[in-house]
């Protein structure tokens, strides 16, 4: 009993870390159109500069909110690249974001070398209901609920926040009114590198992180982000909490080759489902 | 207020507005009519700097607010956000001068803007538009899909402001009856040119515009 408690627990943290990604995916998803396939890379490349920070001897704080920065300049590069010139369709844009993570790959690989790094975190573990559960993992699920906390704040109670749902809801009204609405899509994607930086660097401690961390990543994050049809944070939060505890059980129990693929599963699964309710909807509707 | 000269405007290869030469005065309420595709929202479009003129000159003094087409607010925020966004030119952050104007939209602030009525969200974007403080307004088709008594209302208010506060106004519209009472002077577009402009009066009793925008052409 106490082991599947701590499977929970873990999967919890696991989930949580892939919501932070899901998360950058909705933003930018929301925001432009464009499904961001450079998203894991965010993580990465923070993962790997805050290790090699902390080897330069950076304390810790300083480590993670740079490699968080580093992350964020990432994104924004990113979304540059993919949505900088105007009139490019989010189709193309979802292409440049894919070169954009392969030449990630090149980068990572000149500088931090192809083995995978890690980080300390959190030293020592607490005991929940005779569960064992490191702290770090604790922090993750803590650092989840903030974030998620203050995005809901940033999207339904500030004027800025507004601006970006309104980009989402209807791009010609936002230029209308005068948003820039090419300027917000950048600005989302920063966000999007911010959230990315975030997971990164609270999953580095837990599983080391090298160059090509990015696939598996992405895939459980689109997972998480189709389950809330790319434009649902709470139920993106949720599609990720399961999605954690369920490959976290599936280690725990003996089957942890498998693990991506019970994300691929479970991805076409919700696919295929939400692709039936909505011919049903339409049809309702004709 | 407005200087148009000589201006074209193309999609890709199709050409929308062909040598359009237009003015309206500080203070001034001018109609566009014209039919479906004649490139009337094209116009309107561009005077809100959405679209770069392929050819010839746009001149807009002050702050021009545009009501579009078909509403176009924010179906996923309340109306106090579309209204709130309306003021992001302007700075303006206080919604209440439009709920004094428009009371039926405080009654309504809280509501998704996505499921008011028409008439409703006509006047969600009238509020919009004034949120930015403009100093020039158009308005693209005013009474498109309203019930009369409602579109009696938003005129209304349009000509007190237009009294009160010498707001210029372009009102573009299929309904010749209501922009001739509105506007002092009209112009005409049909296939992407301006066909005829004068005053409305005039208009009025010019046989194929009125033939073609007072009703006449049904008979
Ligand atoms: N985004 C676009 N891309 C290509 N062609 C367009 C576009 N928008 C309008 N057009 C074309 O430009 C011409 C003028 O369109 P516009 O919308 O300005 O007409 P309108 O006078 O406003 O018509 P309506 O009364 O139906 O609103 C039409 O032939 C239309 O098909
Ligand atoms: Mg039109």
């Amino acid at each position: 009993m106490s082991a599947f408690l701590t499977y929970l627990l873990n999967g919890l943290a696991v989930g949580c870390a892939i919501a932070l990604i899901a998360s950058g995916l909705v933003v930018i998803h929301r925001v432009t159109g464009v499904v961001n396939f450079a998203q894991g890379t965010f993580a990465v490349v923070a993962g790997l500069c805050m290790s090699s920070l902390l080897g330069l001897g950076l304390p810790h704080g300083a480590s993670e909110v740079a490699a968080v920065l580093a992350a964020t300049v990432a994104g924004l590069l990113t979304g540059l690249a993919a949505i900088g010139k105007p009139g490019v369709t989010p189709l193309s844009s979802l292409i440049v974001t894919l070169g954009v993570g392969v030449l990630a790959y090149a980068v990572e690989i000149v500088l931090w070398g192809d083995q995978p790094r890690s980080a300390p975190g959190l030293a020592g573990s607490v005991t929940v209901a005779g569960a064992r559960i490191q702290t770090q993992y604790l922090l993750v699920i803590a650092v989840t609920a903030l974030t998620f906390v203050a995005l809901a704040l940033f999207f339904g109670r500030t004027y800025l926040g507004k601006a970006l749902t309104a980009c989402a809801s209807n791009p010609y009204a936002a230029r209308v009114v005068g948003i820039d609405v090419r300027r917000m899509g950048l600005l989302a994607f920063a966000l999007g590198g911010l959230l990315g930086g975030i997971a990164g660097v609270l999953v580095t401690p837990m599983r080391p992180i090298s160059f090509d961390t990015d696939v598996t990543l992405i895939v459980n994050a689109f997972a998480a982000a189709v389950f809330g049809a790319l434009t649902r944070p709470v139920v993106t939060l949720a599609g990720a909490l399961v999605l954690g505890v369920a490959e976290t059980m599936a280690a725990g129990y003996g089957y942890g080759s498998h693990q991506l693929e019970i994300a691929l599963g479970l991805m076409i699964v919700v696919m295929i489902v939400q692709a039936s309710r909505r011919t049903a909807i339409s049809q309702e509707s004709t | 207020m407005i200087d148009v000269r000589a201006l074209v405007v193309s999609y890709g290869a199709a050409t929308a507005l062909e040598h359009v030469t237009l003015s309206v005065g500080k203070g001034e309420m001018v109609a566009l009519l014209g039919p479906n595709g004649a490139g009337k929202s094209t116009l309107a479009n561009t005077l809100a700097g959405l679209l770069k003129p392929a050819s010839g000159t746009v001149e807009v003094g002050g702050r021009l607010a545009l009501i579009p087409e078909g509403r176009q607010l924010f179906p996923d925020l309340s109306v106090e956000d579309n209204l709130m966004l309306g003021g992001w030119r302007s700075g303006e952050r206080d919604p209440s001068f439009v709920y004094e104007l428009l009371p039926r939209l405080a009654e309504i602030r809280r509501r998704r803007a996505g499921v008011l009525s028409g008439g409703e969200q006509q006047m969600v974007a009238f509020g919009r538009a004034l949120m930015s403080r403009p100093s020039v307004l158009v308005v693209d088709e005013l009474s498109l899909g309203l019930a009369p008594n409602v579109v009696t209302d938003l005129a209304e208010h349009l000509a007190a402001l237009n009294r009160s506060q010498g707001l210029t106004v372009l009102l573009i519209e299929q309904n010749a009856r209501l922009a001739f009472d509105l506007c002092g002077r009209a112009y005409v577009l049909e296939s992407s040119r301006i066909v005829a402009e004068g005053d409305c009066a005039e208009l009025a009793e010019d046989p194929k515009v009125a033939g073609a925008y007072l009703g006449g052409a049904i008979t």
